[in-house]
């Protein structure tokens, strides 16, 4: 899987799952605000990353995820081989 | 000082419609809104038939943070809650300045307690519920959904007592309005209509055996009824102190004459005699009416052989020579279970705003047991100004409202 691969398929998953058009998502932009993420629905993204991509986040990963470049390198990086 | 409460807005989501004219028309007209479900005979059930309860999209009302808070039962309530506030010209600004409260019927979240489950146990991780899975599988799930989105501020309280929740809501809403402590408490009862929160239900051969004619399979007080057909929904009511109601100008619909309750302290399933009618002669005592002063009676009767017996029995023994009408609208419904105890008050007050007694569906002949009640079997016109309505519940719960026309 490319990165411009996890980064259309994640995009998607994302604006399906928390009802915002794609259009609004930047590479840089905060994840927490595009999303209208709060410390409830994050659990939300972190269930979204599990089922999709086997990639379970720890609670100590999370502050490491603030934009949307941050989830896509996470995920890249985690992938199962 | 006791006070007199009312009913000021009513609003349901059922299978006889989604708007009270269509459900009115649904009642007059005797139409069943049970269906055959191949997804439950696929699935394993001895019987699959159910009421064809109307999915709801709640996307136009309500943003998706607090949809994931909201199982298929709560969406129910939160559309008729919504047509209940309308009718009763409740408006937001209102409720943000006065302590309304609400009291709702729930006594299961089997479906969004499975799938939150199911997903913990496929993946191993918790944080795979999601984050509304909670709120959702919490039997308060009703209550505590519908307090946030309409901001009441009064009692916020769900009431679980098998298929009489809906019925001990209004009579709890009804208690709190008469002695002060509240003035206006939106009082309910819900029911998922998916087919996980009754497969135990099905799993102990309650339901009806008539797949190849769902219309008729469900048949209170019938000779050949022979178990419950399961049904859903959500139906709310508005009530009020009459001082509230006058003050706020709104329409005053009814008042809530009396509640009564019993417990049956016996079998957890198999009702007796007793229980109910010490339910229904409570509740006469505590309006104060005589029997006769009763125009119909809204029956708790399920299509079940031995419940419909009994409280047959019960109604007899209470009412005596008056054989009052009864009928049971489970006929068309199914069991709502803990719906019905809010649901049939609508029910029941649809007929007597608009002077007619839906017929009881599918009753043709009466048995040994069930003779002694003067079941209604056609729809007819009928002028009556008060009813009771019967709900009772596993465990040997039960509960009497007497309403009264304004």
């Amino acid at each position: 899987m490319t990165r411009n691969d996890i980064i259309e398929q994640v995009n998607g998953l994302l604006s399906e799952e928390f009802e915002i058009e794609q259009s609004e998502f930047a590479p840089e932009a905060s994840l927490k605000e595009t999303l209208q993420l709060d410390s409830i629905n994050l659990v939300d993204l972190i269930a979204l990353v599990q089922m999709t991509y086997q990639i379970t986040i720890p609670v100590e990963d999370l502050h490491k995820i603030q934009t949307f470049n941050d989830l896509y390198d996470y995920i890249e990086q985690h992938l199962p081989a | 000082m006791e006070r007199k409460v009312v009913i000021t807005g009513c609003g349901i989501w059922s299978c006889l419609g989604t708007t009270l004219e269509e459900v009115r028309q649904s009642l007059y007209d005797g139409r069943s809104g049970i269906q055959f479900s191949q997804e439950r005979k696929d699935a394993g059930f001895r019987s699959a038939l159910c009421a064809a309860v109307p999915p709801v999209d709640l996307k136009p009302y309500v943003n998706r943070n607090f949809r994931q808070f909201m199982p298929e039962e709560a969406q129910y309530a939160y559309m008729a809650t919504r047509d209940a506030l309308a009718s009763a010209r409740l408006e937001q600004d209102y409720i943000d300045q006065h302590e309304v409260g609400i009291i709702y019927g729930n006594d299961s979240v089997a479906e969004a307690t499975m799938r939150s489950l199911d997903k913990f146990r496929q993946f191993g991780s918790t944080a795979a519920c999601g984050s509304g899975a909670i709120f959702q599988s919490m039997n308060s799930t009703v209550t505590m959904n519908l307090a946030c989105l309409f901001h009441l501020k009064g009692i916020n309280l769900t009431a679980s007592a098998a298929c009489a929740s809906g019925s001990h809501a209004i009579g709890l809403a009804a208690l709190l309005i008469r002695t002060g402590m509240q003035d206006c408490v939106v009082c309910g009862g819900a029911q998922e209509a998916n087919m996980y929160g009754v497969a135990s239900f099905d799993g102990i051969q309650s339901f009806a055996l008539r797949d190849e004619d769902p219309t008729r399979a469900s048949r209170p007080f019938d000779r050949d009824r022979n178990g419950l057909v399961p049904g859903g929904g959500a139906a709310t009511l508005i009530l009020e102190s009459y001082e509230s109601a006058v003050r706020r100008g709104a329409p005053i619909l009814a008042e809530v004459v009396a509640w009564g309750i019993s417990g049956n302290g016996d079998h957890i399933s198999t009702p007796n005699v007793a229980g109910p009618a010490r339910s229904l002669e409570l509740c006469l005592e505590q309006s104060g009416l005589q029997v006769k002063d009763i125009g119909y009676v809204n029956a708790h009767a399920t299509s079940t052989r031995i419940g419909d017996a009994r409280e047959a029995q019960a109604i007899a023994q209470v009412f005596g020579d008056y054989r009052v009408p009864v009928t049971s609208t489970k006929g068309q419904t199914g069991h709502e279970m803990w719906m019905a105890g809010a649901s049939e008050i609508i029910y029941s007050m649809l007929m007597m705003k608009n002077d007619f007694i839906a017929g009881s569906l599918n009753f043709e002949n009466p048995d040994d047991e069930t003779a002694c009640v003067n079941v209604v079997p056609e729809t007819r016109a009928a002028h009556f100004d008060t009813f009771l309505s019967n709900s009772f519940g596993f465990g040997g719960t039960n509960s009497t409202l007497i309403i009264r026309n304004i």
